[in-house]
């Protein structure tokens, strides 16, 4: 609590006298009136939802997505980061030694699984990533008809980024192309191409 | 008298309560949309194309629901009060003239005269339901001041604390307008030396609008009108905010319900109905609608326009509630009777000596502009309106800084 309100500080206000124009009343209804009819043909703001579907701002936090690299295979390093940060503890992951093939990849996630009904959609899992593998894009519209088919696994979440990537609706944090400086002693023997 | 043919008066009971049934229906939608509207939205859209099912949807869910009456009520008057909201809505209906009419010829100064107008006057067709009925608009009025009854039965006998004292309000809010209501008609029925709407409506036709000669008595009527009809901004009696329903409370939303809502727009109907024929000369359109010679089509014609002058009036109606903001009670009291009473009194007496002395009515017009900008300078001299209770000024403690009051306690 403040005490050192002095009267300075305080904007006292009159009410505004009214002359003899708004003492008259109807100038003023009319004037309302003028307002009111204005408005009943102004566009409106209204949107028919399940026809006219939203544009969602970018930052929208919606449903995750697995990010995918530039040869298409997973972006996760399985490094934890997101599940230790998240605060639902939404995230599961089981972390497996990289295929062979995976030039310069030490770990990637056998399995990645999310409970979409556990998650509280704030973000901290694609803010703790190093590499920019998990995001949360604009898709708002999740329904299902049991428990279980909300809980997203790799492939899903995979999948729900080809159809992002298809549809056009990236996050607007989307870093494409290589993997992010977490990953680059990963990558040190790689060319970067 | 003309005679009573049941034929004809049957037909137009059916047709009038039919229409109007119907009008209200799509009154509250348009009711609806208009409030969608102004405040940028759309509105019922989703029953029917465009929304126009809605009302019989609500119709339907209206019918559908549970009949609830609460253990605590006056079971007989609980349910009394719809059927007398209704009923006096519809009955004030009776006299007002919705299409083309005939005046009912004045006294004859023999018998035989009289015989010979009265048989010229019954070959006349009139579309009011019971047309020259000599206390006319009077028996609209008795009528609609009846609908207070069935507002404060509702009231009282919902045993709420909140119902009552809406109730209260309104009977409170409706008698006080009653005065201006009919004092502003005065001055208009000097004129025509009649109750008789069919009479007022003539005396328009052969000199003008009443409109043009008498415009603070419309004023005063119009405003009164808003407040009879619990009206935004004079909706005390259901002000949600403070009220919760207000009279209305313990209907649940069924059909005792749907009567009070479906009364109240009646009413509306009906008042804009007398505002058309009163002040806007009803059927007469400066003689428009004499050019139509077919009889068939004058009488469509002088519908149209006189359901077209009542139409305006109820969209005014829809659009004033969302341009004007509620009155509190006090300023609605001081409103009725410290500004609209004496300025209907000064109207009547200025149409007094206008009548008396045989001046050209015309004058009227001037005196009304006169006492209506008067009225706006006493306003502006005596200031504001302010009843609201004085707020005792504490001196603040010695040593505290102004404005730091909330430290001193």
């Amino acid at each position: 609590m403040s005490t050192t309100r002095v009267e300075k500080d305080v904007k006292w206000i009159d009410e505004p006298k009214l002359g003899l124009f708004e003492n008259l009343y109807l100038p003023i209804v009319f004037d309302g009136l003028k307002t009111t009819i204005s408005h009943l043909f102004t566009r409106k703001v209204t949107e028919s939802y399940p026809e006219q579907e939203p544009t969602m701002v970018p930052n929208y936090r919606g449903v995750h997505r697995l990010n995918r690299d530039t040869e298409g295979r997973t972006k996760c390093v399985a490094c934890y980061m997101c599940a230790t940060a998240c605060p639902a503890h939404c995230i599961d992951i089981v972390a497996a030694p990289a295929p062979a093939d995976w030039v310069g990849r030490e770990k990637y996630p056998e399995t990645f699984v999310i409970d979409e009904l556990r998650c509280i959609y704030c973000g901290m899992c694609e803010e703790a990533c190093p590499v920019d593998a998990i995001e949360l894009t604009t898709l708002y519209d999740l329904t299902g008809l049991s428990r279980e088919q909300l809980i997203f696994d790799k492939e899903k979440l995979l999948s729900v980024y080809d159809q992002t990537v298809k549809a056009g609706t990236d996050p607007v944090r989307t870093q494409s192309g290589n993997l992010g400086p977490a990953s680059d002693t990963a990558q040190a023997g790689v060319p970067k191409a | 008298m003309p005679e009573f043919n049941w034929q004809y008066t049957g037909l137009i009971i059916a047709a009038v309560i039919g229409t109007i049934m119907g009008y209200i229906a799509y009154l509250i939608l348009l009711e609806r949309w208009v409030a969608a509207w102004v405040q940028d939205r759309f509105g019922p859209n989703r029953v029917g194309p465009y929304g126009l099912l809605q009302p019989i949807a609500d119709g339907g869910k209206m019918f559908l629901k549970e009949e609830v009456i609460p253990g605590h009520v006056d079971k007989v008057f609980f349910v009394m009060a719809p059927i007398v909201a209704f009923s006096t809505a519809l009955l004030a209906l009776a006299v007002v003239p919705i299409g083309s009419t005939v005046a009912p010829p004045p006294a004859q100064p023999t018998f035989a005269a009289f015989e010979t107008v009265q048989a010229e006057y019954a070959s006349h067709f009139s579309t009011v339901i019971v047309p020259a009925l000599d206390i006319g608009i009077l028996y609209s009025f008795a009528l609609g001041s009846l609908a207070v009854y069935s507002v404060i039965l509702a009231g009282w006998s919902s045993n709420n604390k909140f119902s009552l004292l809406g109730s209260m309000r309104s009977s409170a809010q409706i008698i006080s307008y009653e005065i201006p209501l009919g004092m502003s008609i005065v001055g208009v029925l000097l004129f025509t030396q009649s109750l008789n709407l069919e009479t007022v409506i003539q005396y328009q036709q052969d000199h003008t609008w009443f409109l043009f000669t008498q415009p603070l008595a419309f004023l005063l009527f119009l405003t009164s009108v808003y407040a009879e009809c619990n009206r935004l901004p004079f909706d005390l009696p259901e002000a949600e905010q403070e009220l919760v329903g207000g009279y209305h409370t313990e209907y649940s939303n069924s059909m005792k319900l749907g009567l009070m809502l479906l009364a109240e727009y009646a009413h509306m109907i009906t008042t804009s109905f007398l505002m058309s024929i009163v002040f806007l000369g009803g059927w007469g359109l400066f003689g428009l609608e004499s050019l139509v010679e077919n009889a068939y089509a004058a009488f469509a014609v002088k519908l149209l326009i006189l359901t077209g002058k009542m139409s305006a009036f109820v969209v005014l109606f829809l659009l004033v509630r969302w341009t004007i903001p509620r009155f509190r009670f006090d300023q609605l009291m001081s409103l009725a009777w410290k500004v609209m009473i004496p300025l209907s009194i000064l109207n009547v007496l200025a149409a007094t000596l206008v009548r008396q002395f045989n001046i050209t009515p015309w004058a009227m017009t001037g005196v009304s502009a006169v006492l209506f900008v008067g009225a706006g300078l006493i306003a502006v001299r005596n200031g504001p309106v302010n009843n609201a209770p004085r707020k005792l000024k504490k001196p603040l403690p010695p040593g505290l800084q102004a404005g730091v009051t909330y430290a001193a306690r």
